[in-house]
């Protein structure tokens, strides 16, 4: 039986719930409105929160000065490339971890999970020279393998999560029906998963687009994303807010709307098996 | 010989002519700020005037840019061909071998032209290992209004004392006025940059001749007492988490009356488009306490080419561009004198052109007065007038910082803040093997 709320209730939990939204959403907000504003303004106090001259020269200086478009590429193609990447290793390691696990799974699986652990710059120095030395320095590649690499452990473990919830028996009986083991990871349990797939491949795309420690460290010119184009704005002697805010919004709008046409895939993934 | 062969030959000696005329493309790592942007803007000119060399422009924060260069160098990575790096970076990394000599520089550069503090800086054993790009200094940055407003008239060159007064006078909190801004965010090229060349002017020092830490002694507890009391009187709340952009912020809002910071500030606060206040500024220099040593720091973001670049001969074409007397010329004549990065060159002070800029004279007595060289009353065995040149300065003044930030937020007392400072850079030194 459904619990009974009264409309009183319903009013506050939704007030509640778009306060806490608006509190999360605020630095994004802030930064928009800013990027819209003159240096002066942006540093004005009291801050104006919609009343003040909108201009969008910033964005023009930010363009005249930047190569945005390549360092929009390189992002799409390190995200997109190292998820892709990422599921085809993960998917095969996530079943068998699921469906046959061994007596040290679990171990396999926690040890993956303390490579997270390690602070990146403590490895700097060694990868930073074996990319030299294998000339993988400022490469798209070089970084579609890091990011790779980075979060392999976490999109294992999502899809581990998921495949759990598959009923083994599913797959057996596609067994005996003869299906080989590719045509039951890709016939009958990627099918099965796929908003489990999908949550996975929507979350990794964000937090390889959002890395900023190895994206800035082995890039220079040519395969630089948008992290290092948001680093080029920012300026310890100098007041730049405002066209900071502008590259910050130019950088973050692609996943944000990409975030945004995806939120209902991303939920019933993240909720996926939350309910038997 | 067949027609096919012929034909075969003239094709590969065409891509081979093609490959030789293929443009040599420099990467050149550089940091934000007015002065690189304005250079990214005319690279065109270096370009027309060196056909067969493209330039490729990667901007970084300066923190940022710090550690990229510094893992590049360090593992001889070889992505970039020209390095934006500090006076605190050449010496350690020209004794290193790091960086390429530039001492082929030719005639027509005029090297003694450049200002003989800065090139100092720049001076290892001799040979220049980096070419300045602009240089800056530190000063007091002050509103005539208020100064006349509280009955004072600021001299060129206060002292800390007349500072002090000044600053508590000026003070109005109910009206959001505040007398001073200083740094408070830690940091060792953040508070302890201020703190460091003012500690200088109070006779204080980071280490004796025999590398042992001195923040026990008397000279650093007048030094950080005088710093965090006249804060507590005159300063703006939050201060400890006061960095140049913030005070910037404050100032340009003309909530203060007096700020001591880089002299590049000083173009920010008296542009109208940006600054409340850009008609009311004066400029004076750094103060003293009558000891011989003025509390200004001496700073130059150089242009400088790691040993590991494959175009050695193009990068060098660059930075003899880019710092002539040439391209100040050159920007003189895009952007006006007052946009002409300053600091470097003595011929650029002797331009009458350029001596109608308002802070151009302070600019150059403030850079002229600090020996990086000889920076304290007591002998040092170090070069560096706002840090020590070794590359255990960074760690360490970045927790000496902290320290020092927790007393001026009233965490923790001046005593106990010297003596942490004091077991900190003890331990470190030891453990560096400079203490035995």
């Amino acid at each position: 039986m459904a619990r009974a709320s009264s409309p009183q209730r319903r009013a506050v939990v939704t007030l509640a719930a778009w306060t806490a939204g608006f509190v999360i959403f605020f630095p994004i907000l802030w930064t928009v409105l800013t990027s819209f504003k003159t240096e002066a303004e942006a540093i004005a106090s009291p801050p104006s929160f919609l009343f003040f001259n909108w201009t969008v020269e910033n964005y023009g200086e930010v363009m005249e000065r930047s190569n945005y478009f390549r360092h929009f590429w390189n992002s799409v193609v390190i995200s997109v490339g190292s998820t892709l990447l990422g599921l085809a290793i993960a998917i095969p390691a996530a079943w068998s971890m699921a469906f046959a696990p061994a007596k040290h799974t679990k171990d396999v699986l926690m040890w993956m999970l303390s490579t997270k652990m390690l602070p990146p710059v403590g490895v700097l120095i060694p990868i930073y020279l074996i990319f030299r030395d294998t000339g993988l320095l400022d490469t798209r590649i070089g970084l579609v393998i890091v990011m790779t690499l980075i979060n392999l452990p976490i999109i294992v473990w999502m899809l581990y999560t998921y495949f759990k919830e598959i009923p083994g028996e599913i797959l057996e009986a596609s067994r005996m029906d003869g299906a080989s083991l590719r045509a039951e990871i890709l016939y009958v349990l990627t099918p099965m998963a796929v908003p489990g797939i999908a949550s996975t491949l929507l979350l990794n795309v964000i937090l390889a687009w959002n890395e900023a420690f190895w994206t800035l460290n082995l890039t220079a010119a040519k395969a630089a994303p948008l992290t290092a184009f948001i680093a080029s704005y920012s300026s310890p002697e100098g007041l730049f807010y405002a066209k900071l805010s502008a590259a910050s919004t130019m950088a973050i709008a692609p996943i944000l709307i990409l975030g945004w046409f995806s939120q209902k895939q991303l939920v019933r993934g993240l909720t996926f098996g939350a309910v038997k | 010989m067949t027609a096919t062969m012929r034909a075969l030959l003239g094709a590969t000696a065409l891509s081979f002519a093609g490959f030789a005329l293929q443009a040599e493309t420099l990467t050149i790592a550089t940091v934000n700020n007015g002065d690189m942007i304005r250079m990214q803007k005319l690279t065109g000119d270096f370009t027309a005037k060196n056909p067969g060399i493209e330039v490729e422009w990667v901007t970084l924060e300066e923190n940022v840019l710090r550690q990229r260069v510094t893992t590049d160098i360090a593992t001889k990575g070889g992505q970039y061909d020209v390095m934006t790096i500090g006076t605190y970076e050449v010496p350690i990394w020209g004794k290193q071998g790091w960086l390429v000599s530039l001492n082929d520089l030719p005639a027509s550069y005029d090297v003694d032209d450049l200002l003989p503090a800065i090139r100092g800086g720049l001076t290892v054993d001799g040979a220049l290992y980096a070419a300045p790009f602009y240089g800056e200094s530190s000063m007091v940055m002050y509103r005539t209004d208020l100064m006349e407003k509280a009955g004072l008239s600021m001299p060129d060159a206060p002292t800390w004392e007349f500072i002090a007064d000044a600053a508590r006078k000026m003070t109005d909190k109910s009206g959001e006025v505040y007398g001073i801004c200083l740094r408070g965010k830690a940091g060792w090229g953040e508070n302890m940059a201020f703190l460091t060349a003012t500690a200088n002017s109070f006779g204080a020092r980071w280490f004796d001749m025999d590398w042992k830490p001195q923040f026990d002694s008397d000279a650093w507890k007048s030094t950080l007492s005088f710093y965090i009391d006249l804060m507590n009187d005159a300063g703006p709340p939050g201060a400890a988490n006061n960095g140049f952009n913030e005070n910037l912020a404050l100032f340009q809002t003309g909530k203060c009356g007096m700020w001591i910071d880089a002299t590049v500030a000083a173009s920010f606060v008296t542009n109208p488009k940006d600054s409340t206040v850009a008609d009311k500024v004066g400029f004076a220099l750094a103060p003293d306490n009558g000891l011989g040593k003025r509390g200004n720091w001496l700073w130059a973001w150089s242009l400088a080419i790691p040993a590991g670049t494959q175009k050695a001969d193009a990068a060098m074409k660059f930075v003899e561009w880019a710092t002539s007397k040439e391209y100040l010329a050159l920007v003189a004549a895009n952007e006006g004198w007052a946009n002409v990065p300053p600091g470097t060159r003595t011929s650029l002070y002797e331009n009458p052109e350029y001596a109608k800029v308002p802070f151009a004279k302070m600019t150059l007595d403030s850079i002229n007065s600090a020996d990086p060289t000889n920076p304290t009353v007591d002998p040092v065995p170090y070069v560096g007038v706002q840090f020590v040149a070794i590359p255990e300065f960074q760690g360490i003044a970045t927790a000496i910082g902290q320290q020092f930030s927790a007393a001026l937020a009233g965490q923790t007392s001046v005593d106990d803040a010297l003596a942490n400072a004091q077991a900190l850079a003890t331990r470190e030194m030891t453990k560096a093997g400079y203490i035995k």
